[in-house]
């Protein structure tokens, strides 16, 4: 049994705050992922739990217990470091043992440890070599072992992966996905990589700027994103905004380039005239015909991939970010054939809208 | 395979032919000291000058090693050992203690310890020897070893290459020693010494042949003979007033002076070669 609970976990370096009060509840087990872009605090949420940061205000709780003041060593945790953090003058085994060695367990059990580590790792005949002997995922692999002997209450990750070529990450993606639930034990893991991060989470921490701004299940978090922020992070190409009005009496939104938009079963009518953001994802957009187009996108470049073509362009009529034209993307079949320069008449899927609010840019519930 | 060939061209030979010739230069002058040391009195003061090795190398080395001229050669050897080790070992000690110390902890003014270290670089020995002696006086330090160690002992030189190779290491390796239990000493002992060693090795010639190399110092503040180092007992050899200079057992004394720092450089390129093809971060 191990949980991990944060309540309302602030720091500040100085006089800067950078992390604005954290709630979450991480049972015992889960693999939980904090994504965010690069300065959003990600580390420094992880770093405190693991108690190498202090925390300036709220309570973080490890099985239940306040581990605010406790050394690192004590809250029964291990930290698995983007750069690996080994040992550079000792080997594999050494570098495993160490934690081991310091708490005192005799010999024979530090080695029968390190032995199963090593097996379940394929690490058993680097053991006497030196990390700078092994390959970049072999050091990565040294690392997951040594936080795998402690048998800790918790694995803490940050960005382990970021360091190993495209290929080998997707591997040691699936391998400390089935090594965590084969173990469960309770992870954190930190990550930029919103690939990683849909794929390992059982639920995803989207984060911005020291605050979380969804904390939920990652399909969750990518069919009813919390906020344009958590929109546009995850999912690649990024969702598409454009500005809209709710019209009076009607269940339609007039967008800015004059069209109009069915919004079937989405809008109350007492919200008639309200500004908001619609959202559309790159997938949710189909070739129509041009009298049943909600939207005409005028083609920039065409990206062949195979089994999806990314077409990227524009649509007339003012973009969120204030500029004449919103850029706008859109996923269809491998067998579209687009040439650039056209222009396409585009539906939107049904019930594939997603609205926010354009002051608060949160969430307009569905209803 | 053709750029080896074209190595042993004019270049190849001319390159070895200059180093050659500069360590003939270099070598020149010892060799005469060794061809003094083993030919006898009345051969060195009659003109010319011997260039070829005489017969009495055991006869004059075993002059100078146990009788000496002042102290036997055997005994300044011996302080001379004591005092450079006392110096290198001390200077390491304390200079990676402190660095240690300025780098991993944070403490209260801990910039200004920095650099008021940093400042006594500009104050050698010759510089507050005045004081220095003083104070080595007033504390029964005359005529001992500690007297001959410890007012050199600080060294702002290693401190500030220790600090530099401390800061080079990966924050993370000191948060991964943490999370794994160890405390600051621990890490200091298990991980950083270790990984210091290439630096440790370097200072270590460098601080015995400083070491062992100090004149001034040591000339001030023993007065017995039996605690002469072999650099100032060199000089206390050459006589004062009409006596004659044995210049057989001087010149061996020279050449025995040099033995301890050449072994020492022999001894630890190995080791320094060794740590720096294993070190890695
Ligand atoms: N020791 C520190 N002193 C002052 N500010 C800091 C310190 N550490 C981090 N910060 C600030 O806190 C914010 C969050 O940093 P953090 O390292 O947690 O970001 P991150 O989300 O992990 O980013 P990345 O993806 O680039 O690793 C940043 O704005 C950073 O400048
Ligand atoms: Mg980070």
């Amino acid at each position: 049994m191990s949980t991990i609970s944060l309540k309302s976990v602030r720091k500040s370096f100085g006089k800067t705050e950078v992390i604005h009060g954290i709630d979450v509840e991480v049972a015992d087990g889960e693999f939980i992922v904090i994504v965010g872009p690069s300065g959003c605090g990600k580390s420094t949420v992880l770093r405190m739990v693991a108690g190498l940061e202090t925390v300036t205000g709220g309570d973080i709780a490890i099985d239940g217990n306040r581990v605010n003041d406790l050394e690192p060593m004590e809250r029964n945790i291990a930290m698995v470091f983007q750069n690996y953090a080994l040992y550079p003058h000792m080997s594999v085994f050494d570098n495993m043992a160490y934690g081991l060695k310091i708490a005192g367990m005799p010999k024979a059990e530090i080695a029968e440890r390190v032995q199963t580590a090593a097996k379940m790792l394929q690490l058993e005949e680097y053991l006497t070599r030196k990390p700078r002997q092994l390959s970049g995922g072999q050091r990565q692999r040294v690392a997951m072992g040594r936080a795998i002997v402690r048998e800790p209450s918790a694995f803490l990750f940050d960005e382990p992966l970021s360091n190993l070529d495209a290929k080998l990450r997707v591997q040691m993606r699936l391998e400390i996905k089935q090594l965590q639930r084969s173990l469960g034990t309770t992870s954190l893991y930190v990550t930029h990589d919103q690939v990683e991060a849909m794929t390992l989470a059982d639920r995803l921490i989207v984060m911005n700027a020291g605050v979380a701004e969804q904390i939920d299940t990652p399909m969750h978090v990518y069919e009813h994103p919390a906020s344009i922020f958590v929109a546009g992070f995850i999912g690649s190409p990024s969702m598409n905004f454009l500005p809209a009005k709710i019209d009076t009496g009607r269940s339609t939104l007039s967008l800015e380039s004059g069209a109009n938009v069915s919004a079937e079963g989405l809008v109350l009518a007492a919200q008639s005239g309200r500004e908001i953001i619609i959202g559309i994802r790159p997938e949710h957009l189909e070739l129509a015909s041009p009298d049943r187009a909600d939207l005409t996108l005028h083609i920039a470049a065409v990206e062949t991939l195979g089994a999806d073509t990314l077409v990227h362009g524009s649509i007339a009529g003012a973009g969120v970010d204030g500029t004449k034209n919103a850029s706008f993307a859109a996923r269809l079949p491998g067998n579209a054939r687009i040439a650039e320069g056209e222009t396409l008449p585009l539906r939107i899927a049904d019930g594939a809208l997603h609205l926010f609010d354009r002051q608060s840019e949160k969430r307009i519930a569905e209803i | 395979m053709s750029g080896m060939v074209e190595k042993r061209g004019r270049g190849y030979w001319l390159t070895h032919a200059g180093l050659i010739g500069g360590v003939l230069v270099i070598f020149f002058p010892i060799y005469l000291a060794f061809v003094a040391s083993t030919v006898s009195q009345p051969e060195i003061v009659r003109p010319p000058m011997p260039l070829i090795p005489g017969g009495h190398f055991f006869e004059n080395y075993r002059e100078a090693l146990v009788s000496g001229i002042n102290a036997p050669v055997a005994r300044m050897l011996f302080n001379s050992t004591v005092m450079a080790l006392g110096i290198a070992l001390g200077k390491i000690v304390i200079s990676i203690l402190s660095a240690f110390a300025i780098v991993y902890f944070r403490f209260p003014f801990r910039q200004t310890f920095f650099w008021l270290i940093f400042l006594t670089l500009m104050l050698p020995v010759e510089v507050r020897i005045v004081p220095t002696y003083e104070v080595a006086a007033n504390f029964g330090l005359l005529n001992s070893y500690p007297g001959l160690i410890l007012p050199l002992i600080a060294s702002a030189t290693a401190t500030f290459l220790f600090r530099q190779f401390f800061l080079t290491v990966p924050d993370e390796l000191a948060e991964a020693a943490r999370v794994d239990g160890a405390g600051p000493m621990r890490f200091f002992i298990d991980i950083l010494l270790p990984m210091s060693r290439t630096n440790i090795a370097a200072l270590f010639v460098i601080l015995f042949i400083y070491g062992w190399n100090q004149y001034l110092w040591p000339l001030l503040i023993t007065t017995d003979p039996q605690m002469n180092t072999i650099v100032m007992g060199i000089k206390q050899m050459f006589p004062s007033g009409d006596d004659i200079a044995n210049w057989p057992v001087i010149m061996a004394t020279a050449i025995l002076a040099m033995l301890p720092p050449v072994a020492v450089v022999i001894f630890m390129q190995k080791l320094f070669i060794k740590g720096l093809i294993e070190t890695e971060k």
